[in-house]
């Protein structure tokens, strides 16, 4: 993984110093809060209901066994002894102290960490595919084209005071996992016919208010023009995106409304000037940052297929696991272990120090020291022998990492909602914990199979709830919280927006409500049709006549009994 | 005298902007003889007159864009750019455009809602004048210039990258 150099470590420790005198000067009342607001957001710290929330970068998901120790210690000594993972692949702590942020800040430096950009209407930290250099389906590994935006994005002078924040997602694979079509810019890495490498550019992605995918304003780009086309967008966004209105300052709504052609004819009038410029990217850059990335001293070894089949038909716990968390690797012998942070009773995304402690155990003895984070809010150990599996399993079982539920109904993306937020208009982890409780039977989710539960506690969209499968979203009504539900949100390479079913629910009626939804779905699945694939095939319409059929009445808990 | 931070030392500045008051307009204000820095609609306005003055200066708001002052940027002794709100970014990006597509090179000078900590990034982009809000302390805001000694990116302060500029060598990865 990336390491830092002396100028990345001095950067970073120069950035300790002034945020430092910059609290000091808060606390001093030599600032006001309204100065300092966009300073401690561009050092991840928000103001929360209770107290602030220190949100922590982690570059394309990617942790060392040592960073996630530090951030377990962070979790005890600053913090409630948990950190919340984001749907950024980043962690949040609730519960700090402003006094104590700029040491938090340097213990993160001393282990080649920071919050920069965290939070602000800067460019944030840039996300990728949690499979980058394992995945099968990848064109190339994309974390050294990431790492390199990364850096020239850290501390951009003209860029952090941008109408709003701003997005940028990687993706090497034929799927996409990185969610490139809701980024303010999505950028696949593809190869053109004479094999050349370059980039696919999209645009103007978000959730949000006004959800829209991005759209693609580049075709191709080569690889040497990747920094200064950024910028070319970064400049044409600054100068020309709204400021009037914070609902409709992203980027996506200056691209919808002067037309992606026109803003990529902006763009591409800015960069005419910057291209070949020295923001050029050299072969030797790129390849000075690829060697960070070189594979992992991988063993030659075989698959070990019957190994598995035998370890999986003695154990049936062991073989819903093996189909839910463990994916498949590029390198034979080896595959890739989705550590699941979604159980019933915990928020999805929470882990504990004492988790956060063993994962990095466990990396250490079973995966090369690394683990990765992904925008399900779950964690990867990405290059685990398959001999190993079975050990890795039971020990991941012993500390509750090992729920068999990846993409299933109870591996639900939340954000931390109404509870933490005060953006929030409702709260969302008690449903997350109700639906979880109420569908917790293993079998039961794998009859259902794969299905995505996104919630949302306000249009802000952190749960990413308008790319769910079954989407839903807290609103406020009056003073009282309801919750909206949508049906057909997709990511990947068929991301599509959900449509609303109809009017909202009390908190009491929404496990029912997705009962319903999935009653519909067995009752009209065709065979090995995922939930999407029919309420893409029958439409909305049917879902929405059994949901709105009777009247939900919140004592009759029908569980999945009803199933059966 | 009121003071300003100019190439980095606080000193004493003999400049006045003009702003438009209620009901006045471009073309019917009238620009005091001496060091006056114009509005650039007044600037648009008045150019016939005020381009025979000895020293004149122009400001531009952060919703105005530089390129109206191409071809002629020579002509002021300096040029200033509006930040209305300390939030507001466009003006790093007019400084950017001033510098690098126009070709400026005399004072350019940051007014309005300026303070200390926004000014290590204005620098970088061009600024090399601060005329910071009268109710902080000048001299506190100058220490801002030496945040950081290092960048990764281009602008207007340095013409080419890190990676251009210094030797990085990459350190063993594990």
């Amino acid at each position: 993984m990336y390491r830092y150099d002396q100028y990345d470590h001095q950067i970073v420790k120069e950035r300790v110093a002034q945020f430092r005198d910059q609290v000091r000067r808060r606390i001093a009342d030599e600032l006001t809060e309204e100065e300092f607001l966009p300073l401690r957001l561009q050092n991840g710290l928000y103001m929360q209901r209770h107290a602030y929330m220190y949100r922590i970068a982690i570059p394309y998901g990617l942790l060392s066994s040592t960073q996630l120790r530090k951030l377990a210690f962070i979790a005890r000594k600053y913090d409630r002894g948990y950190g919340h993972f984001t749907t950024r692949q980043n962690i949040q702590f609730n519960w700090i102290n402003l006094e104590d942020s700029p040491d938090l800040l340097e213990h993160l430096a001393s282990v080649e960490m920071h919050s920069i950009q965290t939070s602000g209407n800067d460019v944030r930290n840039t996300t990728a595919d949690e499979f980058c250099g394992v995945a099968p389906d990848e064109l190339v590994d994309p974390r050294p084209y990431a790492e390199l935006v990364r850096q020239w994005s850290t501390f951009h002078p003209e860029f952090a005071y941008l109408p709003r924040k701003f997005k940028i997602a990687f993706n090497a694979a034929a799927e996409d996992r990185a969610a490139t079509a809701m980024h303010d810019i999505g950028i696949t890495v593809v190869k053109n016919e004479q094999g050349e490498l370059g980039f696919r550019v999209l645009v103007g992605g978000g959730l949000g208010r006004t959800p829209i995918l991005g759209s693609v304003i580049r075709e191709f780009l080569p690889w040497q023009h990747l920094l200064t086309y950024i910028e070319a967008i970064l400049r044409v966004y600054n100068q020309y995106g709204r400021r009037d209105n914070k609902y409709k300052a992203r980027i996506k709504i200056l691209v919808k409304a002067i037309g992606p052609e026109e803003f990529a004819s902006k763009v591409e009038a800015e960069w005419a000037d910057l291209a070949d410029g020295p923001g050029t990217l050299t072969e030797d850059e790129v390849a000075r940052i690829s060697a960070y990335f070189a594979p992992p001293p991988y063993a030659a070894l075989a698959n070990e297929d019957a190994l598995l089949q035998q370890q999986r038909s003695e154990q049936k716990g062991f073989d819903n696991w093996m189909k839910r968390n463990v994916k498949p690797h590029k390198v034979p012998g080896y595959a890739a272990v989705v550590l699941s942070l979604k159980k019933p009773g915990v928020p999805p995304g929470d882990a504990t120090a004492e988790q956060m402690d063993f994962v990095a155990d466990l990396a250490d003895r079973y995966s090369f020291g690394e683990v990765r984070v992904t925008h399900e809010q779950n964690l990867v150990l990405a290059d685990v022998r398959q001999a190993d599996l079975f050990a890795v399993w039971q020990e991941a079982k012993s500390h509750q990492v090992a729920t068999p539920n990846i993409g299933l109904l109870t591996d639900i993306i939340c954000c931390p909602g109404g509870d933490f937020c005060s953006l929030a208009n409702a709260k969302s982890l008690p449903i997350a914990a109700a639906i979880t409780e109420r569908f917790e039977n293993i079998d039961f989710q794998h009859d259902i199979g794969e299905i995505e539960l996104n919630m949302s506690g306000c249009i802000n969209a952190c749960g990413h709830h308008h790319i769910g499968n079954i989407g839903i979203l807290g609103v406020d009504k009056d003073g009282s919280e309801w919750y909206q539900i949508s049906l057909g949100g997709a990511q990947g390479n068929d991301s599509a927006i959900g449509k609303i079913i109809g009017p909202s629910f009390s908190a009491q009626q929404v496990p029912e409500v997705i009962g319903r939804l999935l009653q519909t779905y067995v009752a009209n699945r065709v065979d090995g049709e995922r939930f999407i694939d029919t309420v893409r095939r029958v439409g909305v319409e049917p879902f929405k006549t059994h949901v709105y059929a009777t009247p939900i009445n919140i004592q009759q808990n029908a569980g999945e009994d009803a199933y059966a | 005298m009121r003071e300003i931070i100019k190439d980095k030392a606080v000193v004493n500045d003999e400049w006045e902007v003009l702003r438009l008051a209620e009901g006045e307009t471009p073309e019917a204000v009238n620009v005091p003889a001496g060091k006056i820095i114009v509005p650039l609609s007044v600037w648009k306005a008045q150019r016939d007159a005020l381009q025979s003055r000895a020293e004149i200066g122009v400001w531009i708001a952060s919703d105005e864009r530089p390129e109206e002052l191409k071809g002629e940027v020579e002509k002021f002794a300096v040029i200033a750019v509006d930040f209305p709100k300390f939030s507001d970014g466009r003006g790093y990006s007019i400084a950017y455009n001033l510098r690098t597509r126009l070709g400026y090179e005399g004072e350019l000078r940051a007014i309005g809602d300026v303070l200390r900590d926004q000014m290590f990034y204005m620098h970088r982009v061009g600024f090399n004048a601060f005329a910071t809000r009268p109710d902080r302390n000048i001299h506190d805001a100058l220490k801002a210039l030496s945040d950081f000694s290092e960048a990764y990116q281009i602008s207007v302060d340095r013409k080419s990258p890190l990676f251009r500029r210094v030797d990085r060598q990459a350190v063993a990865a594990k």
